[in-house]
């Protein structure tokens, strides 16, 4: 009846109209129900009702799935027989006993990864301990991840892995697991504690280095967590971590050969990782348990392989683990240090230090395995390695000297290699004013033999870039005299004054390792013999002045060379601000002479009678004197030889004439005695 | 018993007196001032530091430079007693027969020794003062006054440099310096010679100090000077005992003192000038 009125009343476009949405009906609407056969009302009709029971494995299990409840979550719009596979166009009522539910059919990828990893081959073993896509995210009721809620939330992960990875579980206990309470572990660290306590979801929870679903053992090569991808994973989120570690781990090393490198949890304990270095890696109880055997060798070279842990205690190394030195060690193997080849580089540390030492004459001789090249162990040792500020130690200021003594004393390795002049360096540094300070006086500021020559980076006088190259003595020593160097560098003997040759620098005149203090007697005298080094004629006519004289006596009290030409500020004496410029040179008279005139600045300090040229009326002076007695002494001479043959003849003749006139006397005496007797 | 012979006495007690300062203040201006002048000789140093330093030398010099100028200045007062009381007139003492200043005898007795040195005649008859005597008088007063005042120049240089050049004290320590080597080596080579060396006087003649000299030897050495007092009849004004023997060998020790270090201060100028000279 319906239909007879609207086609009396319909015309030929309301026909058109009504015909194109009853098409589409048919394709939206009905098609697809009749397309999959068993709707979900058809399966909620039975599974609605929450007294349903069936039975699997022999065991009666409720079968009850709320309607209402499933199309709220993450799978409510997806059909019961998407994910229970089996039962599609199963005649009701269906079997019991289900295979699992489906998840790859749109979760492919998960779903092989799944199969792959260590969670899928125990499943495949039919380990019933293994964990399903169920086991962690639920059956019917499965939340988006980002819901807080759900079982996957990153905050829930922890607790999820948990309940199977904890102490006392089935897993823990039956399975071998090689880390234990990894959950107390990880909650204390760096990441639980961002997670758990600060709620930062982007902190990392076990998913985040033991990936979802692709979990792995260590060993296998593809894990996330084996030692050559340990760094890819880590860096995930510690991007730039080279820059951080840069004097752990150079550079692209960290990429290039993460097997000889340290991996991120040989320092960094899994599951523990604090903002800190860990106090032992648990390497060094492995590595202990052989090297603490005192009658421990090498099977090569037959030497003691025996660590005194008590040496490694005491040491600055103490929290640094085994294996951050002894780099090549492979924890998969049993005797993780059969992969050493090579020895220790404490430059992977001190990556600075190292790269000073390869310049130096210690490191390139090194370099070509020179056996008398020094190492870092030979001046620091080994396991026992202290600060350099606590007086055992072996670079403690103090027992320097004695250290590099031990190669560089006369007759040792590196004196022999020496070919330079000084020579007793060990002990003219003991006598000197630095010697004296560090080991009479105890000051452990004074100049050591590092202080000069560098602790790392010693390198001969002739390297341009040595510390002791002439061209940077000054800069060296004023390293603690600043001030003699601000002044030294402003006179004439420094090279940013003048341009010429063979410029003395501070060891010219002080000597490398025989300072003396500059106010004894002995320097004062020594420095004159210097200046004259290279001022040998000004030096001559000094000593033939006064001053000059009375300082060759030894005797200081005379001015000497700086104290009229300054020490360290010494400036060329046409220099206004030279101390014997026109300006000030009588001042500089008047230091000593407290009268002194003009005129008396007149004297000649430098005076020599031999230049005629410069100072004739000394010369001819000179020579008026010199032929005065000259010509005294020749006249006198040719007098007195004359006179002495012809005074000995004369001698000659009076002793004669004496003999003679006693032998008168002799003979006129006799009677004369007699006489003398008959009175007696 | 026989007492020593007759001596004839020479010296005045101040005149020996004179010489005998002389002696040390000579040999102290010596030893202080080669020290210097020979600075870079090892025994220059052992010198100096002997005398307790260059200072306490030069003090020691300049106190043994003001007695030889005090021993001078007496000299010259005692001249001018000698002249007020013995002699009478400057012309008298500058001019007269026993004079210092050189006088046709002396010449004489230069050209005569000459000869005699060349074996061409006698011993000349040397009077009371010989020609050589008298070149070393007046060495003396070239020497004060040439040594003395340079060294008196250097001794306040500052002062003196209020009117005169800086340079000068340079010339003055050239002239002081090489005037005193010309002294010293003199004194010590040509003077000892003279007077204590040549063999009829060797090693020494001590009448300098004794101030007088047995009348036998004065009759060979002045035959001159002899034959004279005894014409005029005064040599028994001039005989005199000789002084007992503690008294001689005292004296013969401070001369023997005297001698060697003279002989050590040429050895020590001859080493210096030879070996180590610069």
């Amino acid at each position: 009846m319906v239909k007879k009125n609207l086609s009396k009343k319909l015309n030929d476009k309301q026909i058109l109209r009504r015909g194109t949405a009853l098409l589409l009906f048919i394709l939206f609407v009905v098609v697809p129900t009749k397309t999959f056969g068993q709707e979900n009302s058809d399966c909620f009709g039975c599974h609605d009702d929450k007294s349903l029971t069936g039975t699997k494995n022999g065991k009666t299990i409720s079968v009850y799935v709320s309607e209402k409840n499933f199309t709220k979550f993450v799978h409510g719009t997806v059909p019961c027989i998407g994910c229970h596979v089996d039962l599609k166009d199963a005649e009701f009522p269906h079997n019991e006993d289900l295979k699992p539910a489906k998840c790859g059919g749109c979760h492919k990828s998960e779903q092989e990864l799944h199969a792959k990893s260590l969670h899928g081959k125990a499943i495949a073993r039919g380990d019933n301990l293994a964990p399903t896509c169920k086991t962690c995210h639920g059956g019917h009721e499965i939340l988006p991840v980002k819901d807080p809620k759900s079982s996957v939330y990153p905050m829930k992960i922890p607790f999820l892995c948990g309940r199977c990875h904890q102490e006392g579980t089935k897993v823990q206990t039956q399975r071998t697991i090689h880390q234990d309470h990894i959950v107390e572990n990880f909650s204390e660290s760096i990441h639980g504690e961002g997670l758990l306590k600060k709620g930062l979801v982007v902190a990392p929870n076990c998913a985040s280095c033991h990936t979802s679903h692709s979990i792995l053992p260590h060993t296998d090569p593809a894990s996330s967590i084996a030692r050559k991808n340990i760094a890819a994973t880590c860096t995930k989120c510690h991007v730039m971590i080279e820059a951080v570690h840069r004097k752990i781990i150079k550079g692209e090393l960290w990429e290039k050969k993460s097997h000889v490198l340290p991996a991120c949890i040989d320092c960094h304990q899994p599951h523990k990782i604090r903002k800190v270095f860990y106090e032992l890696g648990m390497a060094n109880k492995d590595c202990m348990s052989c090297h603490q055997v005192e009658s421990l060798k090498s099977s090569k070279d037959g030497r003691s392989l025996y660590v005194d842990i008590m040496d490694y205690d005491q040491s600055v190394h103490n929290k640094t683990a085994c294996s951050q030195c002894h780099s090549e060690v492979n924890a998969s193997h049993i005797r993780p240090c059969e992969t050493i080849t090579k020895k220790v580089d404490c430059a992977s540390c001190h990556a600075n230090v190292g790269d000073e030492y390869k310049q130096s004459t210690h490191g390139i001789l090194s370099a070509k395995n020179d056996p008398n090249a020094p190492v870092c162990s030979e001046c620091h040792g080994t396991h026992k390695i202290l600060s350099k500020k606590n007086p055992e130690s072996r670079i403690f200021p103090t027992n320097i000297p004695s250290l590099c003594a031990t190669c560089h004393r006369e007759g040792e390795q590196a004196a022999v290699r020496y070919k330079g002049k000084e020579h007793g360096i060990i002990e003219s540094y003991t006598e000197s004013i630095h010697g004296k300070g560090l080991m009479k006086s105890g000051l452990t500021v004074t100049a050591t033999c590092t202080g000069c020559h560098t602790a790392h980076r010693e390198l001969p006088h002739t390297n341009p870039s040595s510390s002791i190259n002439p061209k940077n003595v000054a800069a060296t020593c004023g390293s603690c005299h600043h001030g003699i160097q601000e002044k030294f560098e402003k006179s004439i003997h420094s090279s940013k004054i003048s341009n010429a040759k063979n410029l003395p620098s501070c060891n010219d005149c002080h000597s490398a390792h025989k300072i003396k203090r500059a106010d004894s007697e002995g320097f004062k005298l020594h420095i004159m013999d210097q200046c004259g080094r290279c001022h040998e004629e000004i030096a001559k006519t000094y000593f033939d002045t006064y001053h000059g004289k009375v300082s060759q006596l030894g005797y200081t009290k005379t001015a000497k060379c700086y104290d009229c030409h300054g020490a360290h500020d010494i400036l060329a004496i046409s220099n206004p601000e030279s101390h014997l410029s026109r300006k000030n040179v009588l001042k500089t008279c008047q230091k000593c002479h407290e009268g002194a005139t003009r005129k008396f600045a007149g004297y000649f300090t430098h005076a020599t009678h031999h230049d005629p040229q410069k100072y004739p009326i000394l010369f001819w002076t000179f020579w008026g004197m010199t032929g005065l007695l000259v010509g005294t002494f020749v006249l006198a001479g040719i007098h007195t030889l004359l006179w002495l043959p012809r005074s000995l003849k004369w001698k000659r003749e009076l002793e004669q004439k004496m003999k003679d006139k006693e032998k008168l006397i002799n003979e006129n005496k006799e009677p004369e005695n007699k006489e003398d007797g008959t009175d007696a | 018993m026989h007492r020593e012979e007759e001596q004839v006495l020479r010296f005045s007690r101040l005149n020996r007196g004179l010489h005998i300062l002389m002696i040390i203040s000579f040999i102290s201006l010596s030893l202080t001032g080669m020290s210097l002048k020979f600075s870079y000789t090892s025994w220059a140093v052992a010198l100096s530091h002997f005398f307790g330093g260059f200072e306490a030398a030069g003090s020691i010099h300049r106190f043994a430079a003001s007695i030889m100028v005090i021993v001078f200045i007496t000299h010259i007062v005692d001249l001018t007693r000698l002249k007020r009381k013995e002699i009478g007139s400057w012309k008298k003492l500058l001019f007269g027969k026993d004079s210092m200043l050189f006088n046709r005898k002396d010449l004489e007795d230069f050209i005569g020794s000459m000869k005699w040195f060349l074996g061409r005649g006698e011993r000349p008859e040397y009077g009371r003062w010989t020609y050589w005597e008298k070149f070393d008088y007046f060495a003396v007063f070239w020497g004060v006054f040439v040594i003395g005042s340079t060294g008196f120049t250097l001794w306040f240089p500052e002062f003196f440099t209020r009117f005169l050049p800086g340079w000068f004290l340079n010339v003055a320590t050239i002239i002081h310096s090489d005037e005193a080597l010309l002294a010293t080596g003199f004194i010590f080579t040509v003077h000892f010679f003279n007077t204590h060396l040549r063999p009829e006087k060797f090693p020494m003649d001590i009448v300098v100090f004794t101030g007088r000299m047995p009348l036998e030897e004065f009759k060979i050495d002045r035959p001159q000077e002899y034959k004279e007092l005894v014409e005029k009849g005064e040599l028994e004004n001039y005989l005199v005992e000789g002084y007992p023997p503690i008294v001689t060998r005292t004296i013969k020790i401070f001369g023997w003192t005297a001698l060697s270090i003279g002989f050590f201060i040429v050895i020590w100028i001859i080493y210096a000038m030879i070996f180590s000279y610069r």
